[in-house]
């Protein structure tokens, strides 16, 4: 694991959104296809894009802006990933983000987040993760794939089709871990399936089934 | 002679009398803390308003338009009208309206039959369970939307036809009194 303290940078607000097309948001949304009232987990903060895209699929949504409640459990003075080692930060942030029943979800969105999160606290994100949502039920979830970088540009996605998804910069964190195919499928060990897609902009996109 | 003089000085009272004083108390109604309002039907009312010094523990029951920009802990139910939380408003309640605007911040579940606006600052958490949502960018929603389509032939939020002489009321349980207070709309 890289030594240098992980720093949010703010973004560069003259950066506008992207627009790109995606394997991963496509095959999630293929595997609800045909179905009814499911109820569909975005880490990626309420956005009008995204509610009325899944709404008008008949589809409950939970909203959380996951990234902006890491950094309310992490960020501060000292190390974003250091204090993800201090137990009562590490609750907190369960707490706001994952604190569901079991069997809640029939999928999730899980976007970039889960790669600023560090062991111990990644492996009970995804325990968590495999409780909550209910059999035959999908997750996606980015990570960056270069190996030696300091940092990765963090993103609000929204959906714009199924298949097409619109990128706003929101500024620079360096990810907690490095993974590549086979520590990912180590890491959702408990699920399925996992299934990679690998983008021109190194970007692993992972569709995990439970 | 003197009685009649009297009778002359003090006339019986006819039909065409002055308008009560504002501070007599209504039959049916509890006595009201704010000034009595006039009674002109041609005039449209805005809505009733909770200032931002206010802070109110209990229940909020409203048969007409409120805009809350105090504090609020407990619920706000407004079935047929329009709750707006204006930029001051902080609730701890549970919400249940015609449509509901958000410009400060609810904690807590709301149900808005029509529509829910939030905007842009503004902070819910909480589920929401309406027929339509606007979010704004820059608001803050952490919580669950379930869109419930509008039952067919319910008139929602039509304009009553009785003349405004009968007052709305926006009524106030406090959990801490135990008695309910009645403040009309202007």
């Amino acid at each position: 694991m890289p030594a240098q303290p992980a720093q949010l940078k703010k973004s560069n607000s003259a950066h506008p959104p992207q627009t790109r097309s995606s394997h991963g948001l496509e095959q999630f949304f293929s595997s609800i296809q045909g179905q009814e009232n499911l109820s569909l987990l975005d880490f990626s903060g309420a956005s009008q894009a995204n509610v009325s895209f899944i709404t008008s699929l008949g589809h409950k949504i939970y909203s959380n802006d996951v990234l902006r409640t890491m950094e309310e459990a992490f960020g501060g003075p000292g190390d974003f990933v250091a204090h993800q080692s201090d137990p009562e930060r590490a609750a907190r942030f369960l707490h706001e983000s994952l604190d569901f029943p079991d069997l809640t979800f029939d999928g999730a969105l899980l976007w970039d987040t889960l790669q600023f999160l560090a062991p111990p606290l990644l492996e009970e994100a995804v325990d968590r993760l495999h409780r909550i949502l209910r059999p035959q039920s999908s997750l996606l979830a980015f990570f960056h794939a270069e190996e030696k970088t300091d940092s990765a540009p963090l993103y609000t996605y929204r959906i714009v089709e199924s298949k097409i998804m619109s990128l706003t910069p929101r500024g620079e964190r360096r990810p907690a871990h490095y993974f590549n195919n086979r520590s990912l499928e180590k890491l959702f060990q408990k699920f399925a399936s996992v299934k990679f897609f690998l983008t021109r902009d190194h970007l692993r996109e992972v569709i995990v089934r439970r | 002679m003197w009685n009649k003089r009297k009778e002359e000085e003090y006339p019986p009272k006819s039909a065409a009398t002055p308008p009560a004083p504002a501070n007599q108390a209504k039959e049916t109604a509890p006595m009201s803390t704010t000034p009595a309002p006039s009674h002109h039907p041609s005039e449209s009312r805005g809505p009733a308003i909770i200032g931002k010094s206010v802070m109110i523990k209990g229940q909020i029951f409203s048969r007409e338009d409120l805009t809350i920009d105090g504090e609020i802990d407990g619920s706000v139910e407004l079935h047929e009208h329009r709750l707006t939380v204006g930029p001051n408003g902080k609730l701890q309640a549970g919400v249940k309206a015609r449509e509901v605007v958000v410009l400060g911040t609810i904690h807590g579940n709301v149900e808005a039959a029509d529509k829910i606006d939030i905007r842009k600052d503004a902070r819910l958490v909480g589920d929401i369970k309406t027929a339509r949502i606007v979010i704004e960018d820059g608001a803050y929603f952490k919580g669950s939307i379930d869109i419930a389509r509008p039952e067919t032939g319910k008139a929602s939020g039509a304009p009553s036809s009785k003349p405004a002489a009968t007052s709305s009321t926006t009524t106030v349980n406090s959990a801490a009194a135990g008695t309910p207070v009645s403040a009309s709309g202007d």
